[in-house]
C-alpha cells in the first residue's frame, strides 16, 4: 500500500513541537534526503487531535491520507518502509464527527509558512471579491446577514463595530485602524494561538477585509508575549503578502492601500480588554479606559479603530466567499456559525475542536472529548476562563450559545473549555481564578483592585479550614459590588468563577466551613496532593 | 559616576529603527530583554537618553508587564505553566518537585546561576498538560520523574563545560 508515499505532513504547532515533532521532522527529512525518496515533507499546523501528538499524515498515490498518532522516529521509519503500525492509525472521520470546520479548515492541512498553500485553497479570493465586486456597503451587509458575533467572548455583533467605524468621516484613509486582538490570555485556551500558527493568512485576509470595509489603511496584529511561534509565522505570512503585493499599495489594482505590522504584548491579561490593548499598542501601561467612547469611534491614537478577535477575523473570508446567508445556516437563532474550543482538563481526548453553535456541552465532552479519563466522575465544566464560570452536570444538555451560557452564570468566553472531575474542588478552582485576577488586576479602579484581594482572602480562609458561616454572604456582597462598579470587563467578570461555584456547589462551601473537609481532597487542611494524582 | 552605558551595536540598530515609530517602547524593551535575558538598569539610563524620555516613563512600562525582568535569570529559565489545565493536572506538584530537586524557591535562581524558576501564565499547550518551558523549549505530559530526568539532562550537559572552566562566581 505504501509503495508510493507522495506526501507526509507533520503537525508542528507549539504543542506538536513540544511533543517532539521538530526532532521527527529533522530526522525524517534526513532519511528522505539520504534515500532520495520522492516524498514531499510538509510542516502543517494543529490538527486538533492534541492528545495524540506528534501526529503525521501520510498520503500515498491517490489513496485517502492516513493519520498516525504518537509517532516517534522508529514508527515513522516503519511507515516509510511500508510496515503499517495499524494500532497508531487515527480514524479522522471519527475525530471530526460532530464538528464543522470553517475557521480551522486549513489548520493541519496546509503549510502555514507557504502562501502558495493558502492561495491554492481559495486564499485571498475573498478580499479580491470584496474589492472588485462587493464594495464597502455590501461587505458589511454580508457580515450582518451572517450574524457573526465577536469570538473573543462578549459576542458583540461584528457588523455593528465595522459600520460604526466606517461611518466616521475621515478625509484620508490613514486615519483609521484595524487591530487583531491576539492577546489570548485566558488560562486553558489556545484557539487563537492554533489559528495564528496553523493558518495565519486567513487572519490577515480577515484584517484586509475589515480594513477595506471600514476605510482603514493600517492594521496591527497584537500578539501575546508567550506565543513566539505564532509571531514568527505571522511575520513570515506578512512578508509573503508584501512580496506578492497583497499588502501595500493599490491592492488588486484598486485604490485600496493596506499596511500591516505586528506589535507584541508583554504579559498582561488585562490587555485582552480592547481599550487596555490599545493603550499597550500606544506603548503605555495596559490600562483600560471607560467606554463610551468606543474604539470604533475613538480608538488607537484617538482614531476610529476596528478591533476584532483572531477567530472573528478568520471567519470573515468564508463569509465573503460563501455569503452571509450560507454562514447563518449553521448555529442557533442568535448565535450563528461555529465556535472553536480548546477542550482540556480531565477528558480522555483533549483537543482543539470546532463545533456548530447549538451543539450541547454533553456532545462536546462525551462524544468529542471521549468522556472523563480514568473512570472518574464528571464534576463540572469551566468556560470563559477567569471571566467565566463552572457548569455542573445537570446542565450538560444545554446547547452552546452566547445566551445559554450567560444564563447559567458563565460566558462563552474566547473558547477555553476545561473539564473537572470529582478530584477537583469547587472552592479551590474559585480560589485559583481569583488569585489569577489579583495578579492581573491593573489596579486602576478600586472595586477590582480591592475586591479581588478581599475575595481571595476569604477563599484562602475557607480552604485553610478557617471559614466562618457568614463568609458566603460576604463573598456575594463583594462580588456583586465588583460586577456593578468595576471599570472594565476584567473586574466586572472576575467574580463569575466565585459566584457560579457558590451557585452550584454551595454544599461544598458549607462543608469547608462547617466540617472543615474537602471532598475532593484538594484543600490544604487535608493532606497535600501528589504529582501522580 | 556616569549614567551612560554604551548600547551594543546590534541593539542600537534595532532601537534606531523602532524609535521613530509611535508607541514603540514595548517593542524596544523586548529587544533589550531578548539581548540580555533581562532589562538591566544601566541600559535603561542610556535608553532614556536615546529615546529622549524620562526614566520614569520607561520604568512605568517595565514594571507593569509580567514579561519584563529586572534581575538576571539563570542560564536555563524554567517556566512552569500555571494555566487552568496544568493547574488541575498537578502543576503545583511539578513546581514542588523542581524546588526540591534544585533547592530553590519560585522566582529564585540556583547559586551557580544555571537555573531559575518561575511560574507563568498559560503557554497554550493545554492538550499536553502539565507543561513547563526551559528557555524556548516546551516539555509536556510531565510528572515528577520526567521533570527530574529533564533537569538531569541540563545538569549533565553543563557538567563537562563547568569542569573545564573557572568555577562560577557566586
Amino acid at each position: 500500500m505504501f509503495e508510493n508515499i507522495t506526501c507526509i505532513k507533520i503537525g508542528m504547532s507549539s504543542c506538536g513541537v513540544a511533543a517532539g515533532a521538530e526532532e521527527l521532522y529533522q530526522q525524517l527529512s534526513a532519511v528522505i534526503k539520504e534515500k532520495k525518496l520522492p516524498v514531499e515533507l510538509k510542516k502543517v499546523g494543529c490538527l486538533g487531535i492534541c492528545y495524540a501528538e506528534p501526529l503525521i499524515e501520510v498520503k500515498t498515490g491517490d489513496n485517502p491520507a492516513v493519520i498516525y498518532r504518537n509517532v516517534n522516529i522508529e514508527t515513522a521509519l516503519e511507515i516509510l518502509e511500508n510496515k503499517i503500525p495499524s494500532e497508531l492509525v487515527i480514524d479522522e472521520d471519527l475525530e471530526i464527527k460532530n464538528q464543522k470546520r470553517i475557521v480551522l479548515k486549513n489548520c493541519g492541512k496546509i503549510d502555514p509558512e507557504k502562501i502558495e498553500d493558502y492561495i491554492q485553497n481559495k486564499g485571498y479570493q475573498a478580499i479580491k471579491k470584496a474589492i472588485l465586486e462587493l464594495k464597502e456597503e455590501k461587505i458589511i451587509e454580508e457580515i450582518k446577514k451572517s450574524g457573526l458575533r465577536g469570538r473573543g467572548g462578549a459576542g458583540y455583533p461584528t457588523w455593528l463595530k465595522w459600520k460604526a467605524t466606517k461611518e466616521v468621516i475621515s478625509l484620508n484613509n490613514d486615519g483609521k485602524f484595524v487591530i487583531c486582538n491576539g492577546d489570548e490570555g485566558d488560562p486553558g485556551a489556545y484557539m487563537d494561538r492554533s489559528i495564528l500558527e496553523g493558518d495565519p493568512h486567513s487572519v490577515i485576509e480577515g484584517m484586509m477585509i475589515a480594513g477595506f470595509a471600514t476605510g482603514a489603511a493600517k492594521g496591527f496584529f497584537y500578539i501575546r508575549a508567550e506565543y513566539p511561534l505564532a509571531v514568527d509565522r505571522v511575520q513570515k505570512a506578512i512578508d509573503q503578502c508584501y512580496d506578492r503585493n497583497l499588502l501595500g499599495e493599490k491592492i488588486h489594482g484598486s485604490d485600496f492601500n493596506f499596511d500591516l505590522e505586528i506589535r507584541l504584548g508583554a504579559g498582561a491579561f488585562v490587555c485582552g480588554e480592547e481599550t487596555a490593548l490599545i493603550s499597550s499598542i500606544e506603548g503605555k501601561r495596559g490600562y483600560p479606559r471607560p467606554r463610551p467612547p468606543f474604539p470604533s469611534i475613538k480608538g488607537l491614537w484617538d482614531k476610529p479603530t476596528v478591533i476584532n478577535n483572531v477567530e472573528t477575523l478568520a471567519n470573515t473570508p468564508y463569509i465573503i466567499l460563501n455569503g452571509g446567508d450560507e454562514y447563518a445556516k449553521t448555529g442557533t437563532d442568535k448565535s450563528k456559525g461555529t465556535k472553536v474550543f480548546a477542550l482540556t482538563g480531565k477528558v480522555k481526548k483533549p483537543g482543539l475542536i470546532e463545533v456548530p453553535m447549538g451543539t450541547t456541552l454533553r456532545t462536546v465532552i462525551e462524544e468529542i472529548g471521549g468522556g472523563i479519563q480514568g473512570n472518574k466522575k464528571f464534576k463540572a465544566v469551566q468556560t470563559g476562563g477567569p471571566s467565566g464560570g463552572i457548569i455542573p452536570e445537570k446542565y450538560l444538555d444545554t446547547p452552546i450559545s452566547y445566551e445559554s451560557l450567560q444564563e447559567l452564570g458563565s460566558i462563552m468566553g474566547s473558547g477555553g473549555m476545561i473539564v473537572m472531575d470529582e478530584d477537583d474542588c469547587a472552592v479551590d478552582i474559585a480560589k485559583f481564578f481569583t488569585k489569577f485576577c489579583v495578579d492581573e488586576s491593573c489596579g486602576k479602579c478600586a472595586p477590582c483592585r480591592i475586591g479581588t484581594i478581599q475575595t481571595l482572602k476569604i477563599l484562602e480562609k475557607l480552604t485553610n479550614g478557617e471559614g466562618a458561616p457568614e463568609d458566603i454572604d460576604k463573598l456575594k456582597t463583594i462580588c456583586h459590588s465588583m460586577e456593578k462598579a468595576s471599570l472594565c470587563g476584567l473586574g466586572q467578570t472576575a467574580p463569575k468563577p466565585v459566584l457560579s461555584s457558590i451557585r452550584y456547589f454551595e454544599d461544598e462551601y458549607l462543608e469547608h466551613i462547617k466540617e472543615k473537609t474537602c471532598r475532593a481532597g484538594k484543600c490544604s487542611f487535608l493532606k497535600q496532593e501528589s504529582v501522580e494524582k | 559616576m556616569t549614567f551612560y552605558t554604551p548600547i551594543p551595536d546590534e541593539l542600537k540598530e534595532y532601537i534606531d529603527k523602532w524609535k521613530l515609530k509611535k508607541g514603540s517602547l514595548i517593542m524596544i524593551l523586548r529587544s533589550v530583554q531578548d539581548y540580555y535575558g533581562y532589562v538591566p538598569k544601566k541600559i535603561c539610563f542610556s535608553l532614556a537618553k536615546e529615546l529622549k524620555a524620562p526614566l520614569a516613563r520607561i520604568y512605568e512600562v517595565l514594571t507593569f508587564y509580567n514579561y519584563f525582568k529586572t534581575e538576571s535569570p539563570g542560564k536555563y529559565k524554567i517556566a512552569v505553566c500555571m494555566g487552568t489545565a496544568c493547574y488541575l493536572k498537578g502543576a503545583a506538584a511539578i513546581i514542588k518537585a523542581i524546588e526540591d530537586k534544585l533547592d530553590i524557591k519560585e522566582s529564585q535562581a540556583t547559586k551557580d546561576g544555571l537555573f531559575s524558576l518561575e511560574n507563568v501564565r498559560c503557554i497554550g499547550c493545554c492538550g499536553i498538560a502539565p507543561n513547563m518551558r526551559i528557555n524556548e523549549k516546551i516539555y509536556g505530559k510531565l510528572n515528577k520523574e520526567r521533570v527530574s530526568e529533564i533537569l538531569d539532562e541540563y545538569i549533565n550537559l553543563n557538567a563537562g563545560v563547568s569542569s573545564s572552566q573557572e568555577p562560577p562566581i557566586l
